[in-house]
């Protein structure tokens, strides 16, 4: 750890440029796709793609504008804050709290704005092949703009209260998605559990972001950061819990051991939408907010780090294990997913700022690649279980060798992405003295490496199994492919420990464009030891993999060696987790329910029931007390005095005419007397 | 000039219609009493006259108007007068109370 003078610090945030146009205006990118999303609901069913124009026109403007961003950001770095008060309450002690909305424009947004329109756009291309023909392709799209806009709501705010704006409007979109084929219960589950999962840990980000808002006063994270960085007195006083409850939060939209449960379930949707939700828009969600909030963890909350690095490194190594068994393709690919998270998670958690979210900006390529040849996999043999593939390879070679780069690529193998920030990720662990971890993240490569060689294996190798002929897909679908084959192939040499591309500097530098410095480690040059144990326990993995599942002769003994007595069916059963989270919500929900039905009928009613007890006894008062007795009284005597009045005066009306005439000539006599007196 | 004495004349030809309006039982008394208060007005208005000289000889013209009325007033008069005896069969101011609440 190390600090800065004052004047050091001014220094710091001098360097960084403030980006020109594209960065004043960047909030364009996050409102593109609710633009494109409003044009979908009102037009879509009237173009020719139903709406998928919109969406894929959208997205191409925000790479090109996240393009810039990049190069700008790559070559200078880049801070700018734009935020505008939208609201503000009054909390104890006279002062305001201000709600802004906004985007920060630094190294850590432009890099998930451009990955998010990069990865988007070619999902979103090649969701116009693989849903061609859907019974709902146009509500689709709309949702899929959702996303992608939540997505971009969430990753550019400038404060917590946008964060989780965006946070729930990816948690609804998702909800949208996952529940597409709605007509099949199972579907309609899998949507639910993953927004119940998710729900639960929204709780833990919300008191996060309240307790950080009242303590601070402000819900940006930029003074946050700078709180942090400066050790305000106050802010290290709630660091530790806050930074559990944010964590807490992470740890449901990344898909964090226990609460990973939602993710292989949320395989229900479309497989565009997996590709799209395992690599960009939602499960990085919480990695991404690991690494805005990181000052608060890496200056303060350095305490909760033994906790978030031991859940980081379960999630990595159970996980990996769970992938091992699953038929369904998948769902191998969802726990292959979850297992990486763990990886982000614990480098994030260990204080491996840039080697955490260099593994998310790495796995995002080959997983959406993967997800995505899977989806041309499915879409061609019209089932997801790998039982009913094999041999693809001879039907489908542009899928079949993309498949491979991503599957090398994950599973780390040198050249490739994956390796170098997989290795980072060993490597920063070894250096923050996480051995035993480190240690669990060389057999979590192994495993990893281990998983994708059956996949491969079943899916690509040996005889097929299934029924029909299965065929290439599209070029539509197939030129995504490749467009993410290459970053999974390449995308490493951009972090090179120790090397600097000329001009543009490297990923470490970019991502380093923050209002305080990181603070994370970066080694001076690559550690070939640790890469060669990293990589050999990949190797390794593959190796044993192929022999155990390769289509050669024996194959179903090999496989059932592999069945090992208590392992396997502990696996199979997802370490009963499932049963688990069921029993606890079966118990819970009873006495909860029962709490709240007698809250209910003693409480709530009672107060109701008093409230109209009294109003009733008041009505009858002014009733009986007031109108009746008071009012009424007042009327009635009133026109009873009036009638009196008319029946003493009607006597005066006698009817006989001579009395008339007197009464003229008493009034004619009186009048000439007034006037003779008077005049 | 006279005035005065046409005057003392009106006054008591009206005091004498005011006490026959007020005393007289008989309806058609009642109406002749009327016509003698009229009568005393008309003597007024003409003694005016001829004491002030108008130039349009507003007191004559004004008297002939009364007579008129007079006239009019009386036909119906006597007209009502006739239609309550075939009725009652009397024509006694006192019995006419009809008119009362």
């Amino acid at each position: 750890m190390w600090y800065l003078t004052a004047e050091e610090e001014a220094h710091a945030a001098e360097a960084l440029s403030s980006g020109g146009f594209f960065a004043e205006w960047a909030g364009v990118m996050l409102v593109l796709p609710f633009v494109a999303f409003l044009l979908i609901v009102f037009f879509g069913k009237r173009m020719r793609r139903h709406g998928a124009e919109f969406a894929i026109g959208a997205l191409a403007v925000n790479l090109v504008w996240s393009s810039v961003l990049f190069f700008q950001n790559a070559v200078e770095g880049i801070h700018r804050e734009v935020s505008w008060v939208v609201g503000e309450i009054g909390v104890f002690g006279g002062d305001r709290l201000v709600f802004e909305l906004g985007w920060v424009v630094d190294g850590l947004s432009i890099m998930m704005f451009w990955l998010v329109s990069f990865v988007g756009l070619l999902v979103f291309v090649y969701a116009v092949g693989y849903m061609h023909g859907d019974v709902r392709v146009t509500a689709f799209f709309a949702a899929f703009s959702l996303f992608a806009g939540a997505m971009l709501v969430l990753v550019g705010a400038p404060n917590l209260v946008q964060l989780i704006i965006g946070w729930e409007g990816v948690g609804l979109a998702s909800y949208l998605l996952i529940g597409h084929y709605w007509e099949d219960l199972d579907n309609v589950r899998a949507a639910n559990k993953a927004f119940l999962v998710n729900k639960v840990a929204d709780v833990g980000l919300i008191l996060g972001a309240v307790v950080l808002g009242f303590t601070l006063g402000t819900f940006r994270f930029s003074e946050l950061s700078v709180a942090a960085f400066d050790h305000s007195p106050e802010l290290a006083g709630v660091a530790v819990a806050a930074g559990l409850l944010l964590f807490f939060g992470a740890m449901g939209k990344s898909a964090q051991f226990p609460l990973h449960i939602w993710l292989p379930d949320a395989m229900a949707g479309p497989t565009p939408v997996s590709a799209l939700m395992h690599a960009a828009t939602m499960v990085t969600a919480g990695v991404y907010l690991m690494g805005r909030a990181f000052p608060l963890f890496e200056y303060l909350a350095s305490d909760t780090r033994g906790l978030m690095v031991a859940i980081g490194a379960i999630t990595l190594f159970a996980a990996g294990l769970l992938a091992l068994v699953q038929d369904d393709i998948k769902k191998v690919l969802a726990y292959s997913t979850v297992s990486q998270l763990g990886y982000m998670m614990t480098a994030v958690a260990a204080g491996g700022y840039t080697a955490g979210l260099f593994h998310l900006f790495t796995h995002a390529f080959f997983k959406a690649l993967l997800f995505l040849g899977a989806g041309a996999v499915i879409h061609a043999v019209h089932s997801n279980n790998m039982s009913d593939m094999g041999g693809l390879r001879h039907y489908m070679p542009r899928t079949h060798w993309t498949f491979v780069v991503g599957s090398l690529s994950l599973a780390g193998i040198f050249p490739l992405a994956g390796f170098w920030s997989k290795d980072e990720i060993l490597a920063t662990l070894g250096y923050e003295g996480y051995t035993t971890v480190m240690w669990i993240g060389i057999a979590g490569a192994f495993v990893t490496a281990f998983y994708m060689a059956r996949a491969v294996a079943l899916t690509f190798w040996g005889s097929y199994k299934g029924h029909g002929h299965p065929h290439e897909a599209p070029a539509v679908m197939t030129v995504p492919l490749i467009g993410l084959a290459i970053p999974s192939i390449f995308a490493g040499f951009l972090n090179v420990p120790g090397v600097e591309l000329g001009p543009i500097r490297n990923f470490t530098a970019w991502l380093g464009a923050r209002v305080v410095p990181m603070g994370d480690h970066h080694a001076e040059s690559v550690d070939w030891a640790l890469a060669a144990v990293g990589l050999a326990a990949a190797l390794t993995g593959l190796v044993l993999g192929w022999l155990v599942f390769s289509p050669d002769a024996d194959t179903q003994r090999a496989r059932d060696r592999f069945r090992i007595p208590v392992l396997y069916p502990l696996l199979e059963a997802k370490y009963f987790l499932d049963h688990i989270a069921w029993a606890i919500v079966n118990a819970t929900k009873g006495p909860l329910a029962r709490l709240v039905d007698w809250t209910n009928s003693y409480v709530i009613d009672g107060v109701v029931n008093a409230a109209g007890f009294l109003s009733a006894a008041l009505a009858r008062f002014v009733y009986g007390g007031l109108d009746q007795r008071g009012i009424d009284l007042a009327y009635n005597g009133l026109s009873q005095m009036a009638d009196a009045a008319g029946m003493a005066a009607r006597r005066l009306q006698t009817g006989r005419v001579q009395q008339y005439a007197a009464g003229f000539v008493v009034g004619a006599l009186v009048l000439v007397l007034m006037i003779a007196v008077f005049r | 000039m006279i005035l005065p004495q046409f005057l003392i004349l009106a006054a008591a030809l009206f005091s004498l219609g005011v006490y026959g309006l007020l005393v007289r039982r008989n309806a058609v008394m009642v109406l002749l009493a009327v016509e003698l208060m009229l009568a005393a007005v008309n003597i007024n208005l003409v003694a005016f006259e001829a004491a002030l000289r108008t130039s349009q000889a507003v007191g004559q013209v004004f008297a002939i108007f009364v007579i008129t009325v007079a006239a009019a007033e009386v036909g119906i008069g006597l007209a009502i007068v006739l239609m309550i005896f075939r009725n009652r069969q009397s024509a006694n101011v006192d019995e006419f109370d009809l008119m009362k609440w």
